[in-house]
């Protein structure tokens, strides 16, 4: 790995493209934990193509992925504004910093492909393995029924840009969440071996599913405008509805209440290290390349 | 720059295509939503329709072409995503382009998915045949912003341009 200890070493990207403004350090870490789940997500979705079960379905989720793709780029493209613009407020302070260079301005590319893995604030349950179509499904499907709930609140967000972004978003969210709840309801109240492999789905991903509502720190200071925690009534309803369609036991059922959480906070499962590698070789390879 | 670059600007513009359906331009998109003359500068508002749209990119870039080949620098093109992009914006002429091409045109009441599960699909028309005995195979087809049909009568496959 010495490719990455190299570039490390010589950019800091985790030091020299972050913001040492405290101010906008909770709006930049709430935009980047917004895109970093949106593009791993988008990320672990995209190795079906090629691979999934059927054509049309293979498109669905590819389709799915371009439109999480998307999503995340707006979210790093706002990101990169807000710190370029804090650091050029702290230009003096920055310069000192970094060896007399000045700091390197940041882009959707270099955090999408610089970050590693402790700097990244994705949701633990998107980094989680694709597992069988129905996994991926159910993975899809928490998140989606999660995310419309989400965009739903920041669309009323007095940061504009934040809102606009919800705005143009939740109309694709909607297609997803359909899609995946439609896709449980078929496996799970399926064939014996298709609801199985659901019930083993839900057991492996339901931990997985607390982060959501357990805001971090930034979520707290960043002043979104509502509880984080408010949204999950409304979520364990919506999902009550449909696993009692799909034969899937309750959430009020479920063996353990254990959730895992950190990944808002940089502690990832060692799965998040294979993706990066994967997603990331490129670019540090070849360091700047373009189409 | 006067009134006069203004309407040549427009005109140019209005050559400018969707690369992926390439009989329509940007304004029958109606994803070109201003152009304005300000300090010398020309600024341009666009909108994407889909967020994850990689046509957004390349349009951007023909866009500042178009103006550089006819001498005119100091472009400034911004995405604007609010009010978000919705399919109302796309012209009656747009409409008929696409359908001539063989793709469905969206239906005129523009909306959201119906977030009801396995609700009926929208009633389409054929393209090709005219028929209204059509099957929705996908709502995810070719590319972010259409949807898969077939036809029953003429048993042709066609994409319908998705209401958004």
């Amino acid at each position: 790995m010495n490719i990455f200890n190299a570039i490390n070493s010589d950019e800091s990207p985790n030091d020299a493209t972050l913001s040492p403004n405290h101010h906008s350090d909770n709006k930049e870490a709430l935009l980047l934990h917004l895109a970093d789940t949106t593009l791993i997500l988008s990320q672990r979705n995209t190795a079906w193509c090629g691979h999934g079960p059927i054509l049309e379905q293979d498109i669905a989720i590819t389709n799915i992925s371009l439109d999480l793709l998307g999503q995340a780029r707006n979210f790093y493209q706002y990101a990169a504004r807000v710190i370029n613009e804090a650091n050029a407020l702290n230009s003096s302070t920055a310069e000192i910093a970094n060896t007399g260079e000045g700091l390197k301005k940041a882009s959707e590319d270099s955090l999408a492909y610089l970050r590693t893995e402790r700097a990244f604030k994705n949701l633990l349950l998107v980094e989680q393995p694709n597992g069988d179509w129905g996994q991926t499904i159910l993975r899809q499907y928490l998140f989606s029924q999660f995310q419309y709930l989400l965009y739903q609140q920041l669309q009323q967000s007095n940061d504009q840009q934040l809102a606009a972004i919800a705005e143009k978003a939740i109309k694709e969210v909607i297609y997803h969440v359909r899609w995946s709840s439609e896709w449980v309801i078929r496996l799970g109240d399926g064939t014996p071996e298709s609801h199985a492999r659901m019930q083993l789905a839900l057991d492996e991903l339901w931990p997985y599913t607390g982060e959501f509502f357990m805001p971090a720190e930034f979520e707290n200071k960043a002043s979104i405008g509502f509880e984080l925690d408010s949204l999950k009534q409304p979520w364990l309803e919506k999902v009550s509805e449909l696993f009692e369609a799909a034969t899937l036991p309750s959430p009020n059922s479920m063996k353990s209440t254990f959730m895992q959480t950190g990944g808002k906070t940089g502690n990832h499962s060692e799965q998040l290290g294979f993706i990066l590698a994967e997603m990331q070789y490129l670019q540090r390879t070849y360091p700047n390349s373009v189409w | 720059m006067n009134e006069n670059s203004l309407i040549e600007i427009r005109q140019l513009l209005s050559t400018v295509c969707d690369p992926e359906i390439p009989v329509l331009t940007i304004a029958d998109l109606g994803i070109l939503r201003e152009v304005k003359i300000v300090d010398q500068t020309i600024e341009i508002n666009i909108t994407p329709t889909y967020t994850g749209c990689p046509a957004m990119d390349m349009i951007t870039i023909n866009i500042r072409l178009a103006l550089i080949e006819h001498g005119y620098k100091n472009i400034l093109i911004k995405s604007i995503l609010s009010p978000a992009w919705t399919t109302d914006w796309m012209t009656e002429a747009g409409k008929e382009k696409l359908k001539a091409y063989g793709i469905a045109p969206p239906n005129a009441t523009p909306s959201v998915c119906e977030p009801k599960l396995f609700a009926e699909a929208e009633a389409i028309q054929c393209p090709l045949c005219n028929s209204w005995h059509t099957n929705l195979v996908s709502q995810f087809g070719s590319t972010a912003c259409k949807a898969l049909y077939q036809c029953e009568d003429c048993l042709e496959p066609f994409d319908y341009f998705k209401c958004h």
